[in-house]
């Protein structure tokens, strides 16, 4: 040992960094992973499209490519591996004209380059024939069907989790501050706290990426936060489309997608405008009215008037769009996985794998023997059948009584989610867990009851509760 | 299965009226299923007073309104189960519950009573632009954090709709030493009831602004700030009207929603007007044995009136389990809301077989001035009768008489209407 206290550092617990400890965790190392709020999944993971893409999007020969395609065919055997949530829905890009055909074949082209399976270029009708919802102005359709849709949260939560139980450390609420070459490797800085040393550092910061990066390298990068705006709409709506349905870039701009989510949902979006504030995950008037006036275009009769929530998320957007892989020139064992923007949720188990490799072989770390490879969901007992569901509650009477009613979120699933490993700190925690408050009351009746559980089961007063990172109390005090 | 005659879904004024009233009908076999540890639902944490002037002639607050049907309930017997939530009611009236103590459990029911109250429209429903901070809380999550937690919940506050709910707790924090800034109004009248906006708003000195909305949130962690602006008369904000409140609360009030998930699952038809079931004089919806009362209904302004409704579905349901269903039965005549009364309650009168007096209640659409309510019979006015003002906010009635239809045998359609002459 060189007298460093870790062999690696990860900066950022988004799910690149989530993938990269998971896949790091398989190999005899000591590995911590720090990060900045009070959670993982806590960035651009927890506010994207949750879709899964099938590759045509990226251009030919790009590393964008390379890992959206090697992620999405690796996310059905790591669903099933770290049960989240996962399916394989398909996916349709609309064409609204005659004229703008090329670019659907050259689109279907470069799926084909990229390697992307079973593409096909369909008709207007026979694309209408699969989502009845599609409007008269569709005149053909590029169908992917390895295109799927996600539980981000799930995923990110769930790699982070199978991290920690094989051994990687997670630091919560630590800002690096500054990443310095030291002597066999480097110095991270944490604002108000210890630094630490590792021999290698791994940069998963998403839009802070340029900024730790910039810290060790002279090849400056720039990350611009790419912000998008989301409406979505109440699970009555969610059998609205079940592909996800994709416009093709056209004059009109890039247009907005349309899909369902895994938990039944559907959602609309994203805008794209790029900002400065890499904290400005706020949604605008301008925004939410386009979310709504563009789906329209591909899909007619979206009940609108069901939109429960709506939220912005910032794509960490770097000039050249194209995912920064690995070491710069100028910094050994420094291993950036920068400018993660879409298809950066479906390419994180290849972006993974991919970077934990090469730290592996230059670190010359053997493989564990023990590599827990597998981790179980907390039961989800709304979704069980009567006799599982009967059985549960007699073995755990705390899934008999039900805290958010709109979800169906049983009290046991709360306090596992607190307990497990890595458990929830913070209602947005919770949330993203076990999706106590995601319906359609939007979190109305179960507040009080989730902080009383979070109070008693973590010893956090109630008066400290946050909904997410500290400054989010929820209650001033006591009357 | 176990079977019970009558099975109340939700144990709130409404559940337990329609019990007492039930069990008075000569009913044995009632069992209430109620979702909270306690029963009495929302008027728990309703400790303001102004309950009851109808039903008692007195006014108490709402634990004490409560109180006086949880007594009525404990002195019959009635049993009842806490901390248990219905999952699944069938069109054969098969209801699922669950709670800690027997698991899953499905029971079949003679009648059904679907009292299960109703919910505030969040935030993410209006769609308003910004953060998504800590500190927005709809009024009756903060009424309860407050009334039944026992913790303050802001400093500075605005308030979002002039609901009866977001008015009281305007009331309520000023009096737990915050500072209510503003209270705004999409529309261009209250929500709420008069007395309301006289006693929790006037008497504090609280500006209510009408045809305001909120129009950004500030803040990331916890609400800084809201701007509130003008809205024209297509309710979208007048550009330039802008007016930036640092708050550290907003609160929101800005509608109710009857509570149906369970409801459509037992194949109730809806009415697209209240959110509630369609129903029949004797409440019951289009299921057989179904009955509906309460907030799920139709949102209430009085818990006063839910009590009247509870008790019509109670003594209706037991008459149903008592005496089952008559072969014949008699000429269903629907009732028509039109020309700016937005709905009525119930949607169809059974004129033979109906009680002599039937109460129809309805709401208008916007606030009217020396406005006439009349009734037709088929083409035929029946009655007509001025009010001086008639508000959204305030629920209004008529009642039917069973003598008034002797001399219409062929009538097809009841028409309840508002009237400039």
């Amino acid at each position: 040992m060189s007298g460093l206290q870790y062999d690696v550092v990860i900066i950022g617990g988004g799910v690149t960094g989530s993938a990269i400890a998971r896949e790091l965790s398989r190999y005899q190392l000591k590995t911590c992973l720090i990060e900045k709020t009070e959670d993982v999944c806590s960035g651009t993971s927890k506010a994207n499209s949750a879709i899964v893409h099938a590759g045509f999007d990226a251009a030919a020969g790009s590393m964008m490519a390379k890992m959206n395609v090697e992620g999405n065919r690796l996310m059905g055997q790591l669903a099933e591996d770290l049960d989240f949530p996962f399916r394989r829905n398909g996916s349709l890009v609309l064409c609204f004209s005659e004229e703008d055909m090329p670019n659907l074949q050259a689109l279907y082209d470069r799926g084909v380059t990229n390697g992307v399976p079973e593409l096909k270029i369909i008709s207007g009708d026979e694309a209408r024939a699969m989502e009845p919802n599609l409007t008269d102005e569709v005149v053909a359709a590029l169908y992917a069907p390895t295109g799927g849709i996600v539980c981000p949260f799930n995923l990110t939560i769930a790699m982070a989790e199978n991290a920690c139980d094989n051994g990687v450390e997670f630091k919560f609420l630590e800002e690096v501050t500054n990443v310095k070459k030291i002597d066999g490797g480097y110095e991270i800085s944490i604002k108000d706290k210890e630094p630490v040393t590792a021999k290698y550092v791994v940069n998963a910061a998403g839009v802070y990426a340029d900024e730790i990066h910039n810290m060790v390298s002279e090849k400056k990068i720039a990350i611009v936060p790419r912000k998008g705006d989301y409406c979505l709409l109440d699970q009555e709506a969610g059998h609205h489309v079940d592909k996800t349905i994709f416009q093709l870039p056209g004059k009109y701009g890039k247009g907005i997608l349309v899909t369902p989510t895994i938990h039944g949902n559907l959602l609309l979006g994203p805008t794209a405008t790029d900002i400065e504030d890499k904290e400005g995950t706020y949604t605008t008037a301008a925004e939410l009215a386009e979310v709504i006036s563009k789906s329209a275009r591909g899909v007619k009769n979206i009940p609108y008037r069901q939109v429960i929530t709506s939220f912005s998320g910032l794509r960490a957007h770097e000039g050249n769009h194209e995912f920064i892989l690995g070491e710069p020139e100028d910094a050994k064992g420094f291993f950036d996985a920068a400018g993660i923007e879409s298809p950066g949720l479906t390419s994180a188990p290849a972006i993974g794998v991919y970077i934990a490799e090469m730290v592996a072989k230059e670190a010359k770390a053997a493989k564990k023997e023990n590599f827990i490879a597998t981790r179980k969901a907390i039961p989800h007992v709304s979704a069980m059948d009567k006799e599982a569901r009967a059985a549960l509650i007699k073995e755990r009477p705390d899934y008999g009584t039900i805290v958010c009613r709109c979800e169906n979120v049983s009290e046991g699933e709360i306090v596992d989610s607190i307990r497990r490993t890595l458990g929830a700190r913070s209602l947005d925690g919770i949330k993203r867990r076990v999706r106590q408050g995601m319906g359609r009351c939007q979190a109305g009746f179960c507040t009080p009851r989730t902080m009383e559980i979070l109070s008693r089961e973590t010893g956090i007063p109630m008066e400290e509760i946050c909904k997410n990172q500290p400054g989010s109390e929820m209650l001033i005090g006591k009357l | 299965m176990t079977h019970h005659d009558i099975v109340i879904i939700g144990g709130g004024p409404a559940g337990l009226a329609a019990a007492a009233a039930a069990r008075k009908a000569g009913v044995q076999d009632i069992l209430i299923l109620e979702r909270d540890r306690v029963l009495g639902g929302i008027l728990n944490q309703c400790i303001h007073n102004g309950f009851g002037l109808h039903t008692f002639k007195e006014e108490l607050t709402g634990p004490e309104y409560a109180g006086r049907y949880i007594d009525m309930v404990e002195a019959e017997k009635i049993p009842y189960k806490l901390n248990t939530i219905v999952a699944d009611i069938s069109p054969a009236r098969e209801v699922t519950y669950i709670n800690r103590e027997e698991g899953l459990v499905t029971i079949q029911a003679g009648a059904v009573i679907l009292a299960m109250g109703c919910r505030e429209r969040p935030r993410g429903a209006l769609n308003t632009p910004g953060y998504r901070p800590a500190g927005i809380y709809s009024a009756g999550t903060a009424q309860r954090l407050m009334n039944i937690e026992g913790y303050q919940v802001g400093k500075e506050v605005v308030i979002l709709g002039s609901g009866d709910i977001g008015l009281i707790m305007a009331r309520r924090m000023t009096l737990a030493g915050a500072k209510v800034k503003v209270v705004a109004e999409l529309m261009p009248y209250s929500g709420g009831l008069k007395r309301n906006i006289v006693q929790c708003l006037d008497d504090y000195g609280i500006p209510l602004k009408l045809s305001h909305t909120v129009t950004q949130i500030h803040g990331k962690e916890r609400l800084t700030g809201i701007t509130i602006a003008e809205v024209g008369p297509d309710r979208n904000p007048v550009p330039g009207t802008e007016e930036y409140y640092s708050c550290d609360t907003l609160l929101l009030s800005v509608g109710l929603i009857p509570e149906n998930e369970l409801s459509k699952g037992a194949g109730v038809s809806m009415n697209r007007v209240t959110s509630g079931p369609n129903v029949d004089d004797r409440l019951e919806t289009e299921v057989e044995g179904i009955y509906a009362c309460g907030n799920v209904l139709h949102v209430h302004d009085l818990v006063d009136f839910v009590s009247q409704e509870a008790t019509l579905a109670g003594q209706n349901a037991a008459a149903y389990v008592l005496r089952g269903r008559e072969a014949d039965k008699g000429r269903q005549v629907p009732l028509l809301a039109e020309n700016g009364v937005r709905y009525t309650v119930p949607q169809t009168l059974n004129v033979d077989t109906m009680e002599d007096a039937v109460t129809v209640r309805f709401r208008v659409a916007d606030v009217y001035k020396d406005r006439y309510i009349a009734i037709y019979y088929n083409d035929k006015l029946i009655s007509r009768k001025k009010k001086k003002v008639l508000a959204p906010g305030e629920m209004e009635q008529v009642i039917l008489k069973k003598s008034s239809f002797a001399d219409y045998p062929d009538i097809s359609r009841i028409k309840i209407c508002t009237e400039v002459e």
